[in-house]
């Protein structure tokens, strides 16, 4: 039945490479996020000994252990995709970005993986300070895996510290060139900014679900003021962040922001557009709507600024312009959102009815997938923003792609997509699972702590029977 | 720009190295593996969460380890991981399915119903088996080569696919058991390590019976492995291998009729995996891509080779010392309660 259907290879390797890229980001982006913040909570459980701050902990773990384990099946996906399906470019630039993730499995995986044991199940075995300092490690962990595997990804949008010598095989000439390239400082902060306020809307959306069933309001109290907090200070920094990583791609990947814009034509006092359907055909925009001089404006600070247009390169080094323009606004969208939530949260704590508002409740619970939503419109932004490229201006796409045959592609992303559907669907049936449950609630006992742990509650199963 | 190529050999210290990580993948997850390809035939339900509680806090971290064994061959052999990947494509593919369903089914099987947890449980199982299965599939194909023209695979999709391979695969599956059935001999108590103890004793069996068939069939995969065993003195040399090999199989068979013997089954059936592996490994020597590519030809550039190698020699003692820390922290037997 192939014969049939004329399957692109390069086509099927890259949904199949955004699909699964997509799927994974998710989970480590809520794994950063959480770690830390359950790291918070732990600290303050063991600072103010308040029962509240363990509840809240040990419902989260669940979650958090769910959200882990995607991360790591899906992650273990990603290292070996980049052989199975873009071993040309792996060969080329293995010299180069291969000690990068090398140095992500040694100084990160194995200490998130190992700690992650001892926090999820030597509860109760270890001591609490240990308990704690394995919560601390595994959310280090977390950042400095997000450090290395930003870095080659930056690297890739901005490659610098290598020469092209025989075979047309990349050797690296500086590895402080390599590691600190331009885009990689704006990526990095912007990521782990993102992966906070992702995690701070899915929490304070979770204590908003207890406010609105009037059931652990101790806890939703807790949960609401934290991701409120965060939404308040954060989101404003995030757009301040993500407008610098913005004017650092406008110097280095102009083409790209081109795009973002939807702007064809370079030239000075550039609109901004609201809407429009950019169409590659005619290469100009359907149905503008737009707000005179303002992308000039953004973008150099001078309402005659002038704007990279996408004619500026030939066509077929062009970006996929209409993803990289409307993910780019739906990531704006919903950041713009965040701070507004942030900003409200703030003006009903002044009017001391920051618990009580069930309208407010309501719009956080539909509020809470927002951080997922923008990050992944972020990453599209930059993902599809940088093509026709692997590694931009160096080597194409097209020209990264594995020998392997259409069909063997076909069968691979079927697979992926089948199996992704369901292990999400259940993943995330289960943490809602454990939201609708709430927090179990172990009272004034402050045994609590060891009472929960293996020796115990074996005694107790044997003390039943 | 550090390049310490003047002092050592590093394609034969990333080798090793890699080799190393490939071994440690191999007895640790296969271990955890094991359990997995036993759990449906275990005698009650409280004994499949004691297995799985067993196995529990380890899994991630004994995977971690086959991260670092695709993560080291691209970072130190580029190309070889440009040609082995895409040579193996659909066992890797099917290989990863097996294990994000049985990694999903630790967190999922607590947290479902009792109705609905036979769905976790075969998860669990039938994503062990595939994982160990393909693992042996792509050990049988490194050892009969690649067909490569330039830097690229230029075989067929399907190569892979083929009685050696299938033989391997078969073979890594009761290995996998027996270090599954052993370990949890070690773990244990009560009926869960009686009925470890029978599934042991038939997978000791089998195990030493498709060893003994891998080791007579490979020689013949290629004339170079066969000289390399079959000429004097080399055969002298390589002798103690299937001679220590025959005494520890003696071991465990003793020890498993044996009840104050907890540990020992699971050490000596380390240490025939132990054998297994340097007999295959002396066989390999100096192939990274059978036949096509040494270690020397296919390595990275050595200032790539040496940036790695300091991260390397700084963290992989750390790593092993908190991974023993790991396992220390949860020695003792494992019960079947929920533990978080």
């Amino acid at each position: 039945m192939f014969e049939m259907i004329n399957l692109d290879p390069v086509l099927l390797a890259r949904i199949q490479f955004a699909f699964t890229v997509s799927f994974h980001i998710i989970f480590p982006a809520f794994t950063i996020g959480l770690a830390s913040w359950l790291a918070v909570v732990e600290g303050l459980w063991l600072k103010t000994g308040k029962n509240v701050y363990q509840e809240i902990y040990r419902m989260w773990i669940k979650v958090f252990a769910v959200a882990f384990g995607m991360g790591v099946v899906s992650g273990v996906v990603m290292s070996y995709q980049f052989g199975t399906n873009w071993s040309v470019f792996s060969d080329k630039v293995g010299n180069v970005i291969g000690p990068l993730l090398g140095y992500e499995v040694l100084t990160a995986f194995f200490l998130e993986a190992s700690f992650l044991g001892i926090m999820l199940f030597g509860w109760g075995r270890v001591s609490k300070r240990m308990h704690f300092v394995a919560t601390l490690i595994v959310a280090v962990g977390t950042l400095i895996s997000a450090f290395w595997i930003l870095a080659a990804n930056s690297w890739m949008q901005t490659p610098q510290g290598f020469e092209i010598r025989s075979e047309g095989l990349l050797y690296p000439t500086n590895w402080m060139e390599i590691i600190f390239n331009p885009s990689f400082p704006y990526r990095f902060f912007h990521m782990l900014t993102a992966a906070y306020l992702t995690t701070a809307f899915c929490v304070g959306g979770v204590g908003a679900y207890f406010f609105l069933k009037k059931k652990f309001k101790e806890h939703a109290k807790v949960m609401m003021a934290m991701a409120m907090l965060m939404a308040f200070f954060v989101a404003p920094l995030q757009m301040l962040i993500g407008h610098a990583h913005g004017e650092n791609t406008l110097h280095h990947q102009p083409i790209k922001v081109a795009a973002m814009e939807g702007n064809w034509e370079e030239g000075a006092n550039i609109p901004l557009l609201l809407f429009a359907l950019p169409n590659e055909e005619t290469e100009s925009n359907d149905y503008e709507l737009k707000v005179p001089g303002l992308a000039s404006w953004v973008l150099t600070g001078d309402v005659n600024g002038v704007v990279p247009g996408l004619k500026n390169v030939p066509a077929d080094e062009r970006p996929p312009v209409a993803i990289v323009f409307w993910s780019f606004r739906i990531m704006v969208g919903l950041g713009v959102l965040m701070i507004l939530t942030g900003f409200m949260a703030a003006f009903l704590h002044w009017r001391k009815t920051l618990f009580t508002n069930i309208l407010f409740h309501r719009w956080c619970l539909v509020m809470a997938p927002s951080g997922f939503i923008a990050l992944l419109a972020g990453w599209f932004v930059t993902e599809v923003g940088r093509q026709p490229y692997t590694a931009y201006g160096v080597i194409k796409t097209a020209e990264s792609i594995s020998p392997v045959i259409a069909e063997q592609v076909a069968i691979s992303l079927a697979a992926f997509v089948i199996v992704y559907s369901v292990i999400f669907g259940a993943g995330v049936y289960y943490m809602f699972k454990v939201f609708r449950k709430g927090p179990s609630l172990i009272g004034n006992d402050e045994k609590g702590y060891y009472d929960h742990s293996m020796e115990k509650s074996v005694a107790r199963e044997v003390t039943k029977d | 720009m550090i390049d310490f190529s003047m002092w050592l050999d590093l394609p034969l210290i990333w080798g090793l190295l890699i080799a190393t990580a490939v071994f440690l993948y191999v007895v640790l997850d296969g271990f955890d593996l094991g359990v997995g390809i036993l759990f449906p035939f275990a005698p009650s339900n409280n004994c499949r969460s004691k297995m799985m509680n067993s196995i529990a806090p380890f899994w991630d971290g004994n995977e971690t380890w086959l991260v670092l064994g695709g993560g080291g061959l691209f970072a130190a052999f580029p190309v070889a991981y440009a040609i082995i990947m895409p040579a193996l494509y659909l066992p890797i593919i099917f290989m990863l399915m097996g294990l994000i369903f049985r990694g999903v089914a630790f967190e999922f099987r607590f947290k479902a119903s009792k109705e609905k947890r036979w769905i976790w449980d075969a998860a669990f199982h039938f994503g062990s088996l595939l994982a160990a299965v393909m693992q042996g599939i792509i050990l049988g194909n490194f050892i009969q080569g690649f067909e490569v023209t330039g830097r690229g695979y230029t075989g067929g999709p399907l190569d892979w696919a083929n009685g050696f391979a299938l033989l391997t695969g078969v073979a890594l599956v009761f290995g996998y058991a027996l270090l599954g059935a052993t370990w949890l001999i070690y773990k244990t108590d009560d009926i869960t390590q009686k009925w470890a103890r029978l599934a042991a004793k038939y997978n000791v069996i089998l195990v030493a019976f498709f060893m003994a068939v891998v080791s007579i069939a490979t020689p013949f995969v290629d004339e170079r492995i066969y000289k390399l065993w079959f000429t004097l003195p080399n055969f002298y040399y390589l002798l103690p291998i299937p001679l220590m090999a025959v005494s520890l199989f003696s071991i465990v068979v003793r020890d498993l009729n044996n009840p104050k013997r907890e540990a020992r089954p699971f050490l000596c059936s380390l240490g025939l995996f132990l054998l297994g592996y340097i007999g295959f490994g002396i066989g390999m020597y100096p192939w990274i891509v059978p036949f096509e590519f040494t270690i020397w030809d296919a390595a990275a550039v050595s200032t790539s080779q040496s940036i790695l190698l300091i991260g390397t020699a700084l963290f992989l003692p750390l790593i092993l010392a908190y991974t023993a820390f790991c396992f220390w922290t949860f020695r003792g037997k494992s019960t079947h309660e929920a533990m978080y």
